[in-house]
């Protein structure tokens, strides 16, 4: 049987669609979870795709933090099931203060729609063990508020602790700063997504889900959507990921949002 | 018989913290020129909520008004926010 993962649907999203196929590509089955379920139909993971919830208003992502689904979320990412949120997701999983750090608006303030280049940074995590090697891997960013922020004492202890699972790379290779022609929004020190203290929660700006078949453009995304499906697998059938640390070690990393 | 409710009137005030860059603000720093104006530094653009709290007393409304500014309309890691009393006189109408 197939690894069975939910799809959380907020009003305003678009990029459900693309989540079905990406996880039917990687061999999974979807489940669309509605913004007002308070159930999660016994998924064996969570994936949060992109979108405009809720119109984005306030903040990307803080109304969304408030809806029914994101309670049973919150509980199932307590649990140590996994959680992956993409673009808007990342947005709402950050409000919601699952992952840590903030997302701002773009440092150039315009909406980016275009291809970029990810530098995984760990390929021993839930969402990255599929990668096949840590190359630069081509997929597209679509976003306004997607400038990664935390302050300098935050950014110093998640990379210390690893959490830093994937930057902007610039067309040589090398990690794009703020300023770099291959940092699409002004993140700093490059970051494009991080991981919780446990490590079961992860969130990205650009899409993987969108880049898991050639014929679309690239396929370099499905090891992170593989991830996913393999991370949930392994949660569902024994309780535990490889390469997260027992729920509640948080604090001692002294890792918080 | 509790007490009746009352409707208190509040503005909630929301500014990036000092040190974010703020790039709408840079962008209407930078636009000031072309109207002609100079000498405009330090612009900040945030967000301002008024709202209606209907509570026992102005104590219970400022409590709520302070919970939902700072889980909701504010993130605190990017953002300070400032509450306002609009009706110090009592409430409103």
């Amino acid at each position: 049987m197939s690894v069975r993962i939910g799809i959380v649907l907020f009003p305003g999203y678009n990029r459900d669609i693309d989540a079905v196929n990406a996880l039917q590509v990687a061999g999974a089955e979807a489940q669309i979870l509605w913004h007002e379920d308070t159930d999660l139909a016994g998924v064996a993971g969570i994936l949060i795709p992109g979108g405009f919830a809720y119109g984005d208003y306030i903040r990307a992502g803080v109304i969304a933090r408030f809806s029914p689904v994101m309670r049973a979320v919150a509980d199932f990412a307590a649990r140590g099931g996994p959680v992956l949120g993409i673009c808007n997701g990342f947005q709402v999983l950050a409000e919601a203060g699952l992952v840590p750090g903030a997302l701002l608006r773009n440092r150039g303030l315009r909406f980016v729609c275009k291809e970029v280049a990810l530098l995984p940074e760990h390929l021993d995590t839930p969402f990255t063990r599929e990668i096949a090697g840590r190359r630069p891997l081509r997929m597209p960013v679509a976003h306004g508020e997607g400038c990664y922020y935390a302050d300098d004492a935050t950014l110093d202890a998640l990379e210390a602790d690893g959490a830093v699972l994937w930057r902007y790379a610039n067309d040589d290779g090398s990690v794009a700063g703020p300023d770099d022609a291959g940092n699409p929004n002004g993140s700093l020190r490059g970051i494009a997504g991080v991981r919780n203290a446990v490590g079961n929660v992860a969130g990205l700006m650009p899409h993987p889900e969108t880049a898991v078949e050639a014929i679309i453009g690239s396929e370099d995304g499905l090891g992170i959507v593989r991830s996913l499906v393999v991370s949930a697998g392994e949660w569902s059938t024994t309780g535990r990921i490889k390469y997260t640390r027992p729920a509640g070690a948080g604090a001692a990393a002294g890792v918080s949002a | 018989m509790s007490t009746p409710a009352s409707q208190y009137r509040f503005a909630v005030n929301v500014t990036p913290k000092p040190g974010i860059l703020d790039p709408q603000g840079r962008a209407v720093e930078k636009s000031l020129p072309h109207l002609g104006i100079r000498g405009v530094t330090g612009v900040r653009v945030g967000r301002r909520v008024e709202l209606t709290v209907e509570a026992a007393d102005a104590a219970a409304a400022r409590a709520v008004v302070d919970k939902l500014a700072g889980e909701m309309l504010s993130n605190p890691l990017m953002e300070l926010f400032v509450v306002e009393a609009l009706d110090p006189a009592g409430p409103a109408a």
